[in-house]
């Protein structure tokens, strides 16, 4: 199956399926998540929240809160007003973008239900609890905004003194870019002579749902206010901290020990860690806040919310020739950290894997007054790779070809890398041939559309379904000038340091940090295949400010492909570092010796010392060369050069109750190319979750507003994330073109999954359903949405 | 206040709590067994779950009062003379967990599951699951992890 062996040497640990290091701690319920922490003194916070989606704050009365017994503190916006700081939006994605402030706790408005507008501190998490329910209110309750292409009309306004919902407007237009030719010239001319499909597409909202409630404790006693937040960016915290509160950046740590899962959840500074921060530091005690599910659910910020208005145009053949995207995506009542570029970081990804000749990506990104949107996995690429990989299966409807042969009529081929897109992007590697044609073997292609046509032919109630999608993305974020063309507010490199202790251990740090993805082991099995140090003997940390002093954190699929980048160069700086004290001490000259398997030897004899032996000698430093440093510890910042681009092709069937409405998963193939695998075991993991959370995206999931702004799936009862008994196993495989941009070959998969499977379930549906006439659904596909089309399609009512 | 006797982990407890107390916070914040955790207000997600008189149940859906004079088994209590669990090794074997999370309360309702029904199917392991959600894998390492468990199939491509 393998396309191209890797090279990389005496490789024992890149490749092994090792059991996590992690998982004892997190099987015996040895944990630290920051729920779990107590200090001396601690006091418990609990939010009063915003009831209404759009409200003036007329009056607070804190007064029968205050005079609860154990309650030490009870403030509103307005007491904090000049010492909050604000919420940071980093992307700025035009130089005009509108966006409003955003602070922490409100002071004269609320702009979405479920904004801050007092806190309560008290001895225990439940007496801070019953006072904030004592905390009395009153607003005057305005217009909200609230349905997406309304406010995109500015009706009405979700922050009135912006005087438009319109927060900006990016656009990428091949033919001004020079990657392309004219769009608007190619419709035209498929409009004559080809074919145009047109579709309006809904990305419902949905939430990240992680398990571990957010939470967060801050201690302001000692020299540094220490902050515990359960984030994926304690990097980024700390430095927002400082430049938002006037607190000096040394003057904080920011520690995220376990933290229970994030998919872009946690890559957020937040209003709850910002209210802590003030309250423990005007308090001086250390106070923790940990949400409720319900809260979390509905003040964390929210992913996806899109409509998508697209025209493809195509030859009669199905060659595309043009396609052209406008989408308006829903922003809530604030720009997050990154969520101004989430959108449009779809841009470059709408057409995937295959050759267009002119290509247009319109953007506007709207305010309302609901929940405030960013990255959710994969964050602006699964709203690409759908939209795209829907039409390719309405282009071969079409044409009248299997939807594999139109993709295989426009895809790249894999000796044409590297390829150029239409896009802008250059695509170092990939061979969508080889991913499609391994996919189609496991899933048995063949005899399932043959037992597809019997069961049409039969009129079977329960019609089966086969959806492709062939998916490409962008991962490793991001080269730092490409960042700052984007207006990102920083840049995209990260670091790595080694520490050889003298007792032959070594300590990796590194700048982003685990909520699940296995960085402890599988940075000990890179280490130990570059250094030759057993896999056992290293240890991972991350995740802690002090210690892991430099580092921009993990989102878009970047730990390894950068991070892992940045470890390698660190490991080769301890090597060259102890190659001239190796030198001096073997009595040799440095070019007679070679680096093999954690030992120095001169060349063509016997005589060595191991990396561990040269540690302790460097630490006696008693017999070190004249002008060595006594230290083999190095550093390392790696800026990537490009992005990776992982691919697959993921095959899905579906059996749909044509009377019912009900959609069964029958068998799903993802065949992934996400060049050298680390660790086979934990990229199978990220592909299985990925997978299902793209499929319930498809089936399932949704954040419901009702007309008045409050978000009825406010908990777990209403936002239906599945369970085992929702989903089915599933065969998962890979091949291999290894990235050409990286020492390792890697290409990054925490997203993979997520951007192929809801194409390929919805595809899958709408392909049981084509003889009935049904060739759109809106998702979630829930049986009643599904039974209301094949009625809609059969003339009925829906 | 009411005083309670519970017998946790092996050990016996005898505190003061608030009739509204529920179990799981007299384990986490009396106790410090915080090994068990809390991920819904509303019994759902299972997060919770540890074993009342050898049976599971989701310790945030039952009060600290109605533990008085029972024996709870939280993820603390499973090694035995520092050996693992079957289910805690089959769940690190097969690789289902990823953030750890939910791993208490699954590995707390898988022995319960595998002690009703010592030979599950497929199905039956994913619906004597349903009650337990988990956001990181699947549930494809975790349905594996229960056949392993059972003694169902062996680890794939283990090297360590």
């Amino acid at each position: 199956m393998t396309i191209i062996e890797p090279t990389t040497g005496t490789q024992r640990e890149v490749g092994a399926a090792r059991r996590r290091k992690e998982d004892q701690r997190l099987i015996t319920g040895r944990t630290r998540w920051s729920d779990n922490i107590q200090l001396p003194g601690m006091l418990h916070m609990a939010m009063v929240r915003s009831p209404y989606a759009h409200a003036m704050i007329r009056r607070i009365d804190t007064e029968q809160a205050k005079a609860l017994p154990n309650v030490i503190s009870v403030l509103t916006g307005k007491d904090v007003a000049e010492e909050q700081g604000v919420i940071a939006n980093a992307w700025a994605i035009t130089t005009d973008q509108k966006a409003p402030a955003h602070l922490p706790m409100a002071v004269d408005r609320v702009a979405f239900a479920g904004e801050v507008v007092a806190v309560v501190v008290a001895r225990s998490a439940a007496e801070a609890r019953d006072a904030a329910e004592l905390v009395d209110v009153d607003y005057t309750e305005m217009p909200a905004a609230l349905d997406l292409r309304e406010a995109a009309e500015d009706k009405v306004l979700a922050h009135p003194d912006l005087g438009t919902n319109k927060s900006s407007f990016w656009q990428l237009d091949s033919a001004a870019q020079g990657s392309g030719g004219s769009v608007d010239e190619a419709i035209a001319e498929a409009r004559a002579n080809g074919i145009v499909i047109e579709r309006e597409i809904r990305q419902q909202r949905l939430i990240p749902a992680f398990m571990e409630p957010r939470s967060t404790v801050v201690d302001p006693t000692g020299e540094q206010i220490t902050m515990w937040s359960s984030t994926q960016v304690p990097h980024i915290a700390r430095f927002l901290l400082a430049a938002t509160t006037g607190t000096p950046e040394s003057k904080i740590r920011v520690i995220a020990p376990d933290v229970g899962g994030g998919f872009g959840g946690k890559l957020q500074t937040t209003p709850e860690e910002w209210i802590t921060f003030l309250a423990a530091k005007r308090l001086g005690k250390p106070v923790k806040y940990t949400e409720t599910r319900s809260e979390s659910l509905m003040s964390g910020h929210h992913g996806r919310d899109q409509w998508q208005t697209l025209t493809l145009a195509a030859t009669k053949e199905g060659r595309v020739t043009g396609l052209k995207v406008d989408v308006l995506a829903d922003m809530g009542a604030y720009i997050g950290l990154v969520g101004g570029g989430v959108p449009v970081l779809g841009a470059w990804m709408y057409n995937a894997i295959y050759k267009f000749d002119s290509y247009q990506f319109n953007c506007t990104p709207v305010l309302t007054n609901k929940t405030w949107v960013d990255a959710y996995r994969g964050a602006g690429r699964p709203e690409a790779t759908y939209a795209i990989e829907r039409l390719m299966d309405e282009l071969a409807v079409e044409v009248g070809v299997d939807p594999i042969a139109i993709r295989e009529m426009n895809w790249i081929k894999h000796e044409e890398f590297p390829f150029t897109t239409v896009a802008g992007m250059t695509y170092d590697s990939g061979n969508y041939e080889a991913a499609t044609a391994r996919a189609k073997e496991i899933f048995g292609y063949d005899d399932l559309r043959a037992e597809q046509q019997k069961r049409r032919e039969q009129k079977d109630p329960v019609q089966l379904g086969i959806g492709v999608s062939t998916f490409t993305e962008m991962c490793g974020l991001a080269p730092s000038r490409v960042l700052g063309q984007l207006n990102y507010g920083a840049g995209g490199w990260e670091h790595a340091e080694i520490r050889m202790l003298p007792t032959g251990k070594v300590e990796v740090i590194t700048g982003s940090s685990s909520h699940g993805q296995g960085h402890e082991t599988a940075w000990s099995q890179i280490v130990a295949d570059r250094l030759g140090i057993p896999f056992d003997d290293i240890e991972v940390l991350h995740g802690d400010t002090q210690v892991s002093h430099k580092g921009l954190d993990t989102y878009g699929s970047r730990s390894l492909t950068v991070g892992g980048e940045a470890l390698i160069l660190a490991a080769d700086k301890v090597i060259e570092k102890a190659r001239p004290i190796a030198a001096h001490l073997l009595e040799a000259a440095e070019g007679d010796l070679e680096f093999t398997d954690g030992k120095f030897t001169v060349r063509g004899t016997e005589q060595g010392m191991a990396l561990t032996e040269i540690a302790t000698a460097v630490f006696a430093a008693h017999n070190l060369p004249d002008g060595v440093e006594a230290s083999l510890d190095s550093e390392a910042t790696y800026d990537p050069v490009n992005f990776s681009f992982p691919h697959g092709t993921h095959l899905c069937a579906t059996e749909v109750d044509t009377e019912t409405g009900q959609v069964k998963l029958r068998k799903y193939v993802a065949v992934d190319d996400i060049g050298v695998i680390v660790n086979p075991m934990i990229v199978a993991g990220q592909v299985h979750g990925g997978i299902a959370q793209g499929i319930a995206q498809a089936l399932w999931e949704e954040a419901v507003y009702d007309d008045a702004g409050t978000l009825v799936s406010a908990s777990f009862v209403d936002y239906t994330i599945p369970s085992a008994a929702d989903v089915i196993s599933f065969d998962i495989d890979h091949t291999t073109s290894p990235s050409t941009t990286n020492t390792l070959g890697t290409k990054g998969v925490g997203e993979a999954g997520t951007i192929a499977s809801t194409p390929a379930v919805v595809n899958a549906i709408l392909d049981a359903l084509r003889p009935l006439g049904v060739s759109d659904i809106e998702m979630p596909c829930t049986p009643h949405r599904v039974w209301s089309a094949i009625r809609a399609a059969k003339g009925g009512q829906s | 206040m009411t005083r309670i006797n519970v017998n946790v982990d092996g050990t016996a407890y005898s505190d003061e709590v608030e009739p509204r107390t529920l179990l799981v916070h007299y384990l986490r914040e009396q106790l410090g067994k915080v090994g068990t955790v809390v991920g819904c207000d509303t019994s759902n997600c299972g997060s919770c779950t540890v074993h009342l008189d050898g049976k599971s149940v989701k310790a945030c859906n039952v009060l600290a009062v109605q533990a008085d004079g029972r024996e709870v088994t939280t993820i603390e209590g499973l090694v035995k003379n520092g050996e693992l669990h079957p289910v805690q090794e089959a769940f690190r074997e097969c690789h289902a967990l990823q953030c750890g999370f939910c791993t208490p309360g699954m590995i707390m309702q898988t022995i319960d599951l595998l002690g009703d029904n010592p030979q599950p199917s497929e199905e039956a392991i994913r619906h004597g699951l349903e009650g337990n959600l988990c956001r990181c894998t699947g549930y494809h390492n975790i349905v594996r992890a229960v056949q392993m468990a059972a003694g169902q199939v062996q680890a794939e491509g283990s090297s360590s």
